[in-house]
């Protein structure tokens, strides 16, 4: 990107204005920190590509989006855990199924964290991850069609936070819960029972190696706290996992000040790899639980759920040397470990200071039972014996750290908005940049991997107040990148965003763009209602049900006209798109319908339901933008009433009365 | 060197059509020109050089290309003169070089682009024909089908 030549003249041309370090959370008037060439390194010419593509959760919209880095453009929302009346998604009826849950349709949640699948690691392009937060689950994505094609019910769990992250060679993704929950057949119990009666559970979700599926592996039986991020070792310490912990203090109410009593929480460190000895040793032991798996097959372009009964569970209370705690300071938040694997910096929300643990140190003080006691029957490491330092007077509120590939780490700070940069053996303060207003995550392209991309950091703030033209109450997300190449952050861009990002990671173009499907093949469509060729198109009663199998094609839909229906009748429009050409979807709606549209891809057959509730007569049309004449891409069905004796019929093209205008 | 690349892949085009390769035993006799092949507009711009037509109609390649035409084409041609959202396709293989007609399937988008002829019809049917991702031996099928249209035996 420096190469670029097009240097815009700049109206946002700057003035530096002293950047003042420890901001009070209260936004500041619009700063103008950026330097000269700040607008060139952010420029992506028209035509030309981003270098990234930064994969970004979409908070309470409980979807993705794809942007583009430097550019900050957006390019795609796939909807995960949400519906989306824009594409159809949990209202086609291919769709429903991978909303199911234990509890029936949901059709939202709050996407909190992506996870892209890494080998050795390494980001290798294959999968993103992604949590919800609220009816816990976790959802898969395919990175060749960015389509959602997976998505896993997590029993024993109260919302699903500490989640999607990966382990080295995507052996697993966990689950933590946030809240703590009763378990068990008789979970009707007073509130006031938390110490006795309720759990925390944290789930290691195995993924298939070659087709990516999810499964859970075995769930941790762990006291009843709450979980609240996570990040698997690496290297040195592949087969461990750490988990950040609030609310130690076991409280179920007010938690803003109960659980903000003991002067440290924990980190929770798992030795998954004892876990997986224990498993096969047989003392696992089988739980009822009931949850919803839903798997997309996309040879049928359908979604399959089914509801599970069981899970594999260990009770490390029991099977030591599982997991062990380390003391963090004031409600840790992120517990990140660095691309070694040596450290991990945990941050307390309201500490003053960042600690950085020693997985050396950790082994050897486990090793000399250097412990200060017990939490619930768990071994708890003494602070100091685990502890390689402290990063002193860093910020205020620091919340979550990512890595450059030089050795610096960045950390996030809420309270006094800003990032600062330090080194993570000497812990040495580097710089320090402003963001507006109130950064959560922040994230460097491989940041979490073993390998970082390095190049840039990217603040996902909380608080947008006046970045932009106001749009009433309401307001857009603000992001903001930041140039990383030199020894001073440089901000290069505002961006603004969509949903409520939370955490995203970025992946090189190179190892996504060349992968892109760009159509399905018709030929191995074996949706049960697809329609290849016109020639196939028909309509069938079956019962009180009409199945039309349509077909679109520039410009036309076949059949356009369709008489027989009665009221009562519930018609289902399975619409396939013949053509073969990216970048041509159809769409398909029709008056009244009570659900939404659906767009169909290239290759590909999709449902529609449509209960109509009155007789006459229906438009329906493409709904997407396909050529010259796609105006003229429309047809008609007509109802009747419940008694009456239409035939059923269907045709395109065919004109009946040649006395009509149309015959002339 | 474009070129190049042509007339090898048109060497090597029937032996990665998805069947048996056609019984070309004909095939130098058929053969025109390489350079020639190559600089004449009427077989259209794309990989298709030189293709071998023989008699009788190989039964096979019909039966796919019906296929085909009914799952992919069929919603834009007719068989007789008729225009639909393309023209129809009867007396094609009498207007038209069996060259143009593959390189018209297989590369419509440069066609549309850069030759006269498909340029017209643009003009007139006002829509792009699609890329309806053929193979080279869909292509050829294809091309079958439409002599038995025309009346080859
Ligand atoms: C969506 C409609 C559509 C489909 C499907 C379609 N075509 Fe076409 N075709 C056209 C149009 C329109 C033209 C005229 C050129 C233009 O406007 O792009 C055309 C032109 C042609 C021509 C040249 C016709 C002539 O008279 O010279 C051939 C050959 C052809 N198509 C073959 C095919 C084949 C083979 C398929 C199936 C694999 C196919 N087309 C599928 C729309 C279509
Ligand atoms: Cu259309």
């Amino acid at each position: 990107m420096k190469t670029h030549t097009i240097h815009r003249v700049l109206s946002v041309l700057v003035v530096l204005t002293t950047v003042v370090l420890w901001q009070g959370c209260k936004p500041k008037a619009p700063g103008s920190v950026t330097t000269g060439d700040a607008a060139s390194l952010a420029y992506v010419p028209p035509g030309k590509y981003d270098e990234f593509y930064n994969v970004v959760s979409g908070g309470f919209n409980g979807q993705m989006s794809i942007y583009g880095l430097p550019s900050g453009r957006l390019f795609r929302i796939i909807p995960v855990f949400s519906q989306f009346p824009e594409n159809g998604w949990g209202y086609s009826e291919e769709t429903k199924p991978m909303l199911n849950t234990s509890h029936g349709f949901v059709p939202w949640d709050d996407l909190h964290h992506i996870s892209l699948s890494v080998t050795k690691g390494e980001h290798d392009g294959r999968w993103a991850f992604g949590n919800a937060n609220n009816t816990p689950r976790v959802a898969r994505i395919d990175m060749k069609t960015f389509k959602t094609v997976e998505i896993l019910e997590l029993p024993n769990s109260g919302g699903n936070h500490s989640s999607p992250f990966i382990t080295e060679n995507s052996e697993y993704i966990v689950a933590g819960t946030r809240f703590s929950v009763p378990v068990g057949e008789n979970t009707d119990v007073p509130i006031s029972t938390f110490k006795e009666n309720f759990k925390g559970y944290i789930s290691f979700i195995s993924i298939d190696p070659s087709h990516g599926e999810m499964k859970i592996a075995f769930q941790l039986k762990t006291p009843g706290i709450s979980f609240d991020l996570a990040r698997a070792g690496k290297g040195p310490s592949h087969g461990w996992f750490f988990f950040s912990t609030y609310n130690t203090e076991q409280a179920y109410t007010l938690l803003e000040v109960n659980a903000s009593q003991k002067d440290k929480d924990f980190i929770m460190a798992v030795n998954w790899k004892k876990a997986e000895e224990y498993i096969k040793a047989g003392k696992g032991t089988k739980s009822k639980a009931k949850y919803a798996h839903n798997v997309w097959d996309e040879s049928t372009h359908t979604g399959v759920s089914t509801i599970m009964d069981e899970v594999l569970q260990l009770d490390p209370a029991e099977l030591k040397d599982i997991i062990y705690f380390i003391p963090c300071p004031k409600s840790p938040h992120g517990c990140d470990t660095d691309p070694t694997g040596e450290y991990i910096v945990g941050s307390g929300k309201l500490a003053a200071l960042i600690p950085v643990f020693s997985f050396t140190k950790i082994q050897a003080a486990i090793a000399n039972k250097d412990f200060e006691g017990e939490f619930a029957g768990i071994p708890v490491i003494k602070y100091e014996a685990a502890l390689h330092g402290e990063v002193k007077k860093p910020g205020l509120g620091p919340l979550h750290t990512e890595f450059d590939n030089k050795g610096n780490a960045y950390t996030s700070f809420f309270v006094s908005s800003e990032i600062v940069k330090w080194n993570v053996k000497t812990l040495e303060i580097l710089d320090r940049v402003p963001t507006y207003y109130s950064i959560g995550h922040l994230s460097v392209p491989g940041g979490p991997t073993t390998k970082p991309h390095g190049k840039y950091v990217v603040a996902y703030n909380k608080i947008t107040k006046d970045r932009y033209l106001p749009t009433g109450p309401e307001l857009t997300q603000s992001a903001q990148l930041y140039d990383i190449s030199g020894d001073k952050m440089k901000l290069i861009l505002d961006f603004p965003t969509t949903g409520e990002p939370h955490y995203a990671e970025s992946i090189p173009a190179e190892m996504i763009m060349p992968n892109s499907v760009k159509i399905y093949k018709i030929e191995d469509n074996n949706h049960p209602y697809v329609s290849k060729g016109e020639g196939m198109t028909k309509v069938e009663r079956k019962g009180k049900e009409v199945h039309v199998s349509m077909t679109a094609i520039r410009s036309h839909l076949t059949p356009d006209n369709i008489e027989g229906v009665k009221l009562g009748d519930e018609v289902f429009f399975h619409v396939t798109n013949l053509e073969q050409d990216w970048d041509v979807p159809h769409g398909f709606a029709v008056k009244g319908a009570n659900n939404a549209e659906i767009l169909v891809m290239p290759g590909e057959t999709s449902t529609l339901r449509w209960k109509p509730l009155s007789t006459g007569i229906f438009p329906f049309y493409c709904t997407d933008f396909c050529s010259a004449l796609h105006q003229e891409m429309q047809g008609y069905i007509r109802v009747s009433p419940a008694g009456s004796n239409v035939p059923l019929k269907f045709s395109t093209g065919k004109i009946e009365d040649q006395a009509s205008g149309a015959g002339q | 060197m474009k070129y190049l690349i042509g007339i090898i892949l048109s060497c090597v085009i029937f032996s990665c059509a998805p069947d048996k390769p056609v019984g070309d035993t004909k095939e130098s006799e058929a053969n025109k020109s390489a350079v020639e092949a190559i600089t004449d507009p009427t077989k259209g711009i794309g990989a298709i050089k030189n293709v071998t037509m023989n008699t009788p109609l190989d039964q096979d390649r019909i039966k796919r290309g019906v296929d085909v035409y009914n799952m992919k084409c069929q919603a834009c041609h007719t068989l007789d003169e008729k225009r639909v959202v393309g023209p129809g396709w009867k007396d094609i293989t009498k207007r038209r070089k069996p060259e143009w007609i593959m390189n018209m399937i297989l590369n419509v988008d440069v066609m549309l682009e850069q030759d006269e002829e498909a340029q017209k019809l643009l003009e007139l049917c006002l829509m792009r024909m699609p890329n309806q991702n053929l193979s080279i031996g869909d292509a050829r099928d294809i091309l079958e089908y439409m002599r038995q249209n025309d009346g080859e035996k």
